[in-house]
């Protein structure tokens, strides 16, 4: 069942052209790695899904589970099941991780979360995921180290449970070890009812998960879409064969 | 348009205005035929009636500030300096007048006090109309109660005490305050008397045109420890209010006193408040501050370290919005050696509020091995709101430890994205932020008055995006 559709998306910063008319269509328990050098607009994919107001949509259509969500905002998109892992997440000093994480629960559900399934349920992910019980009383991402920070993004994304989860750069400076806990949370997430979008620019998060599209991003096209085979090929000869084009 | 919609907002229960009823308002003006009146109103012994005259005199002869807001609508033939609330000096509820007592139930004073304080003390317009402490506390030897009952019931303590710590030629509104001070609190704690349990005055000013100035006393004595908590609010009036009032706090040697305040005048007040603590042997002073009313604030709380070892934290947050200058700070005086000071202010402002921190640090040539260390951080929510750091660092000895950061933001976009893409909306985002920027301080303050300045901050914010 289709879940997300992009339709000849073009989209620029106030000061270039940056997506020239991208086409994508993700069902339902599928995963898809975008792939790319930097700068050609992997990130500016994700941003534009959320409709993030600093990338201006000039033309094309983002359709998510049947409704015309283009020019919501960037909460109501949230809300209708779409999360984003960032690259650099933000600090957000005096909330504590649990209180942020059900505010936004709430927010995401439109239900009241009741307390102590939300703790039992927040230490069950933690533990998974290797992380320090005693962070979730810490402030959002204040002090927290890279891998940190991605692990809580994932942690976030097990909590909130959308149905179509953009993970940005998410195993960008993570060691063997935090790639590893990583994949196994976004295992975790996987189901037949949602869906994955992973933005990489290297394949080393992809060996641990079964990946059923691979698409390459150059110069803001999707220049040829592929299974995993293509990101092998990627990883072996670079991007060089595909700038020609 | 967001902004006319900020002056329209409904500050809800601080606005609710009874009728100006009264039992005696005194004329508008200052002079020393007025005074006398109001020490005869008050039944003041002649030496407090002395005391007023001669405050008065101090006050014609000092100038108003040269520095800091301007002041020149406060024209005190305007302003009636004393206004007595139809009722007398209540110790329960039931008594004190129905329109009142409505007013200080919806501020949840009653219930507060049902739930977690010691004890309470209500002031309204120039009187207090109500104070109450638990039994077991009387029977330690505390004393909590009006000032007007103290300057009769124990003389010898208010005349070794009153207005020492702040002298009345400290400036123009102390001159002031001493000569038509009306209400307030005085409390003893005995030595060694641990009061767990805080203790809070509320004062609220319902009269249009008037002025309140209560004065609160606090003698915390040797290894005695008290938690005081000071509210106050007024509903908004098309003309100035003043309120000129002061705070003066003994903590004795090996004494502990945490001083809170949650102020939410309204905002044609200009407060011109003063606060002081002096700090004995190894005693502490720790301030919290919530500001949030005012038109102008001019407020400095100032701990005096005379004691080896004497600490004092401050703790505050201003938050300005239209129309507003906060103009807040903190003082600090180290005059011991091992004394130590730690500073953490904080300011927001909005829709061309002004906030700015003004402070001084002085550490004598005698406070040897002393600490102190200054944090300040403003954050302006828009480009047409102001704020300022007006430091002043007067280090007179070379063995210190010094510090002073300084940090003025503003709200990214990419955070109030980032917060977006977890579902919630600009509103929630910047409310989010900011109130865990004020967090430092919310976290000081009991629980109920936590929720009370997350109200505060959330009521502010309403209306300001759009």
């Amino acid at each position: 069942m289709k879940l997300l559709e992009i339709k000849d998306l073009y989209v620029k910063t106030p000061d270039k052209e940056i997506l020239k008319g991208i086409n994508l269509n993700i069902n339902k328990g599928e995963i898809h790695v975008i792939m790319g050098p930097n700068g050609s607009g992997k990130t500016t994919t994700a941003n534009a899904i959320l409709n993030n107001p600093a990338y201006v949509k000039e033309k094309g259509k983002i359709i998510f589970d049947g409704q015309d969500i283009t020019n919501l905002k960037t909460d109501e998109i949230a809300r209708k099941g779409i999360f984003m892992s960032f690259q650099l997440p933000e600090e957000i000093p005096g909330i504590t991780v649990s209180n942020f994480l059900r505010y936004a629960k709430n927010k995401v559900t439109g239900k009241p979360v009741k307390i102590f399934e939300f703790k039992d349920e927040l230490k069950k992910y933690m533990e998974e995921l290797n992380m320090n019980s005693k962070n979730v009383e810490r402030s959002l991402n204040v002090g927290f180290s890279g891998g940190e920070k991605k692990k809580n993004e994932i942690l976030q994304l097990l909590v909130l449970k959308p149905k179509l989860a953009i993970l940005d750069e998410t195993d960008s400076g993570l060691d063997v070890d935090a790639i590893r806990t990583v994949s196994k949370g976004i295992e975790m997430f996987k189901n037949n009812d949602n869906a994955i979008l992973i933005i990489t620019h290297n394949t080393k998060i992809l060996s641990s998960l079964k990946v059923d599209y691979v698409h390459i991003l150059i110069d803001g096209k999707i220049v040829k879409t592929g299974t995993q085979e293509l990101a092998k090929e990627i990883e072996e000869n670079g991007y060089e064969k595909y700038k020609i084009m | 348009m967001a902004k006319t919609i900020i002056e329209e907002i409904n500050r809800n229960i601080y606005d609710i205005k009874n009728k100006d009823e009264y039992d005696f308002k005194i004329q508008k003006g200052l002079t020393p035929e007025i005074i006398n009146e109001i020490s005869k109103q008050k039944n003041d012994p002649e030496w407090m009636r002395e005391f007023r005259l001669k405050a008065l005199e101090v006050y014609n002869k000092l100038e108003l500030p040269t520095w800091g807001p301007e002041l020149s609508e406060l024209n005190m033939n305007e302003i009636a300096t004393y206004v007595r609330p139809k009722t007398k000096l209540n110790n329960s509820w039931e008594d004190v007048p129905e329109d009142i007592k409505n007013t200080f139930d919806k501020l949840g004073i009653p219930e507060a006090e049902k739930k977690s304080l010691a004890g309470v003390g209500a002031q309204y317009d120039s009187e207090v109309v109500y104070h109450s402490m638990k039994e077991d506390l009387i029977k330690q030897g505390v004393i909590y109660t009006d000032m007007e009952t103290a300057v009769i019931e124990y003389p010898d303590l208010v005349k070794t005490h009153f207005m020492k710590c702040v002298p009345v030629h400290d400036h123009k509104f102390v001159a002031l305050h001493g000569a038509v001070w009306s209400g307030g609190s005085f409390v003893y704690v005995p030595k060694g008397v641990k009061v767990d349990i805080p203790l809070q005055s509320y004062f609220r000013l319902n009269s249009p045109e008037s002025g309140q100035f209560e004065h609160t006393l606090i003698i915390v004595d040797e290894g005695a420890s008290l938690h005081f908590i000071e509210g106050c609010s007024a509903p908004k009036y098309n003309k100035i209010n003043l309120h000129a009032g002061c705070v003066e706090l003994y903590v004795k040697d090996n004494a502990y006193l945490r001083y809170s305040t949650i102020e939410n005048w309204s905002k044609n007040m200009l407060n011109l408040n003063t606060k002081k603590a002096i700090v004995g042997e190894n005693a502490q002073i720790d301030w919290v501050t919530g500001s949030f009313g005012s038109k102008i604030s001019m407020l400095y709380p100032m701990s005096v370290l005379n004691g080896k070892g004497a600490k004092t934290e401050f703790t505050g947050i201003s938050f300005a919005g239209k129309g507003q200058n906060l103009d807040n700070g903190f003082k600090v005086i180290h005059n011991a050696p091992n004394t130590s000071s730690v500073v953490n202010a904080k300011s927001i402002s909005k829709n061309g509020g002004k906030c700015t921190y003004r402070s001084l640090v002085r550490i004598n040539e005698n406070a040897k091995n002393s600490k102190s260390s200054v944090s300040c951080e403003s954050l302006m929510l828009d480009d047409i709101s102001i704020s300022d750091t007006i430091p002043v660092n007067d280090i007179r000895t070379d063995d210190v430890e010094f510090s002073h950061e300084a940090k003025i933001g503003k709200i990214s976009d990419k955070t109030i994205f980032y917060l977006m893409s977890r579902g919630l909306s600009e509103e929630d985002a910047k409310a989010m932020i900011v109130r865990g920027f004020a967090y430092p301080t919310s976290k000081e303050l009991p629980v109920e008055y936590a929720v009370e300045m997350n109200n505060l901050i959330d009521l502010e914010l309403e209306g300001a995006i759009g």
